[in-house]
């Protein structure tokens, strides 16, 4: 036995497992262990809260889900935070994708690890001093305001900016910056340059050589930014507790919320184990319909007929959603309008991804 | 070749990369449908020149006319040219078909005439069947025709190719090379090639400029540059090429004619064609290729006795030929011979007496 271990711990496997085992105990313990604690916890009910001590029922039944699923402000919690953090995401990328392009094509080889390091420097401060300074300078009487007052721009101070989600929008995606920028940057890098040359050498411009090379190849960054920034947004607690004012709270809060303030643990557990699921889910259904749009972009011979095309359908898509969020809940119940919405989404996702292969632009 | 018509003209093109001096003032036409060739070593301005014609980099000064157009910024999609690249460029997100009609997005074929285009295109290069095959698993000729595929569908009036054999081993090396060959003749249509490799050159191009350190050493065919270099340098570089110091000697036979006195071998006299730097009065040098020297054996004789005696240094046996080293009695260094293997031709030993024929036709002065 200890023979044919110890010709186990020689093979490659064996020295693989080895060198991860570290950080697989350290995973087991830390990570898994209190997912499932707080999996189980997720099933049990609040009883009542004796001398603080929290008395729980400890059978297994759905009743935090059955609420959480069919109360309103849950629902009005998670589909807000899915907002915001979609709009983080969409804003990070959108703004990371030309910093990271302008290093990785514009910036001399010798001073990229520089600009990189200089990226890097808002991490330097704590987050939280980075929050508040945000508070800083989006508050009434802040630089930003006196500053468009001064140049006349605005008459009266904006109260948009602080206070709501777009606040809460403007600080997380300062904070996820360099999140989007490396990996998009190092998509970029790795374009062979002559695939550049070539598209220009066959016949396109400098735009169309973006679109038609550039882009595509950068996908794989792209979409690891995306996943990257989205993910722990939708979780976030700090920014929209201190920008977002009642207007931008997000579900981060409310769990905080049900376990310190409420001391209902169990539903703070179900809403946490919830976000998770709704997460996996809309990243799915966004990746098989991004890869769906593309494919059918690309069907229809690319260019503007097959654009239009796919913004067709992606809108259609989106309206049919709407329309079965806003008429469900009366026609099938409200927990189980979302259920159904839910299946039927990562059904869909699930197909397509199994029957669709990644496309020219790796996704 | 220069009585067609020039569909490329460089005129005293210059290209300076700050301080340093890229291309000094290259002028040469070159003519429709020629298979021309820019030969040089790493860092002689060959590939900088290509991509100067293909629009990818712009020319200090000098001019630079394409089919009697001025290419001054022309950028590189509006130009008549297509380049076949050094790493081939293939998309790594197209298939092969779409890689092919990469640059027929903007014609105004119909979606089944480009297909049938794409087509034509890959039969023409040997990979009918290859256009829904995936751009990474090609093997390296398969991609380097797919390269050449993609450029030719434009129908440029000039192909530009990058040191295109480079990355490809020594038999598929000598498959493309004629395939090129048969693809230009086919096409019709007017190839650059830059290469560092001597013997591609001397095999595919009509014409070949050597250039060094930015400058064009000789513009010649094939044969010319081969029998008749104008400097050692070149004679160096193609080939391989024996050096003998030599005198000019100031008495003359005329009629243009040049006498020397040869190093271990002798008096000779040279047409002037044979000193194509020029010949002046005084120390100079002869080159001779190996294959120009002939060992003697037993009972052989040289026309008109000019033969020359010394030992074997070394020898190189590659099956079909043997390389001699031998030191000429007279001469301060060996030179090499080649000598074909033949039934009843022994192979010479290490060490050995060696009688040689050597022919005054052959060689070329460097003064």
């Amino acid at each position: 036995m200890s023979g044919s271990l110890a010709k186990m711990m020689r093979s490659d496997a064996g020295k693989g497992l080895t060198l991860v085992s570290p950080t697989l105990i350290y995973a087991l313990l830390l990570l898994a262990a209190p997912l499932a604690s707080i999996v189980l916890l997720s099933f049990w009910t609040q009883l009542a809260t004796v001398a603080g001590q929290a008395q729980f029922d400890r059978t297994l039944q759905l009743s935090n889900y059955r609420e959480a699923l069919t109360d309103p402000l849950y629902r009005a919690l998670m589909l807000r935070s899915l907002r915001i953090s979609g709009m983080v995401m969409l804003v990070t990328v959108v703004l990371a994708f030309p910093v990271a392009y302008f290093i990785s094509f514009h910036v001399r080889p010798d001073r990229k690890s520089l600009w990189l390091f200089l990226i890097t420097i808002p991490f330097w401060t704590s987050y939280l001093i980075r929050v508040f300074l945000w508070r800083v300078i989006l508050a009434y009487d802040g630089p930003v305001n006196s500053g468009l007052l001064a140049l006349g721009v605005i008459d009266e101070p904006l109260g948009w900016i602080l206070y709501n989600a777009n606040s809460v929008v403007i600080t997380l995606a300062h904070a996820y910056a360099p999140f989007a920028i490396l990996p998009i940057f190092v998509a970029l890098e790795k374009i062979d340059r002559s695939l550049l040359e070539a598209a220009r050498d066959l016949g396109e411009s400098k735009a169309m050589t973006f679109l038609r090379v550039t882009l595509p190849l950068a996908m794989p960054g792209v979409l690891a930014a995306v996943l990257i920034v989205f993910i722990p947004t939708i979780g976030d607690y700090v920014t929209p507790q201190l920008v977002g004012g009642s207007g931008g709270t997000m579900i981060a809060n409310n769990i905080h919320a049900q376990i310190f303030a409420l001391n209902d643990r169990p539903m703070g557990a179900t809403l946490a184990v919830l976000a998770m699921l709704i997460v996996a889910m809309v990243l799915l259904w966004g990746i098989a319909r991004a890869r769906f749009w593309l494919w059918l972009m690309d069907r229809a011979g690319g260019g503007f007929a097959g654009i239009g095309l796919a913004l067709a359908v992606a809108v259609a898509e989106i309206t049919v959603i709407r329309v079965a969020f806003s008429q469900g809940p009366a026609l099938i119940g409200a927990g189980a309008s979302v259920i159904a919405l839910l299946l039927v989404a990562t059904a869909l996702s699930a197909f397509i991804l199994w029957r669709l292969p990644k496309g020219r632009w790796g996704i | 070749m220069s009585q067609k018509t020039p569909i490329v003209t460089l005129t005293g093109v210059q290209k300076y990369y700050g301080d340093y001096h890229a291309l000094r003032g290259i002028t040469a036409e070159i003519g429709q449908g020629e298979f021309f060739s820019l030969l040089g070593p790493s860092g002689c301005g060959k590939t900088t020149l290509l991509r100067s014609i293909a629009g990818f980099e712009d020319l200090s000064e000098g001019q630079l006319l394409l089919d009697g157009r001025d290419m001054e910024g022309v950028p590189p999609n509006k130009r008549p040219t297509n380049m076949v690249f050094q790493s081939y460029a293939i998309f790594p997100h197209m298939n092969v078909a779409e890689n092919v009609g990469f640059g027929l997005r903007r014609s105004s074929m119909s979606t089944e005439e480009k297909r049938r285009a794409v087509g034509e295109a890959l039969e023409m290069v040997g990979l009918g069947k290859f256009g829904a095959r995936a751009a990474h698993a090609l093997s390296g000729g398969q991609r380097q025709r797919v390269a050449l595929a993609r450029a030719l569908i434009m129908k440029p009036k000039v192909l530009l190719l990058d040191e295109p054999l480079s990355a490809l081993d020594k038999k598929m090396r000598e498959v493309m090379q004629v395939e090129l060959i048969r693809l230009q003749r086919e096409v019709g249509i007017t190839f650059i090639l830059v290469t560092h490799d001597q013997e591609e050159a001397l095999v595919m191009s009509d014409r070949i400029a050597v250039m060094f350190e930015g400058e064009i050493a000789q513009l010649a065919d094939p044969e010319t540059l081969y029998r008749r270099p104008n400097s050692r340098r070149v004679a160096e570089f193609i080939g391989m090429m024996n050096f003998l110091p030599a005198t000019v000697l100031p008495t003359g036979p005329g009629g243009g004619r040049v006498a020397l006195e040869v190093a271990g071998l002798g008096r000779a006299e040279l047409e002037t064609a044979q000193c194509p730097g020029g010949a002046a009065i005084g120390e100079a040098e002869i080159g001779l290729r190996p294959e120009s020297l002939t060992v003697l054996y037993e009972g052989q004789s040289a026309e008109g006795g000019r033969e020359a005696e010394g030992t074997v240094r070394e020898v190189v046996y590659y099956g079909d030929m043997t390389y001699y080293d031998i030191l000429i009695d007279g001469a301060p260094s060996p030179v090499r011979v080649s000598m074909r293997n033949m039934p009843g031709r022994r192979v010479l030993d290490f060490g050995a007496r060696a009688r040689l024929a050597w022919d005054p036709r052959a060689m070329v002065l460097f003064c």
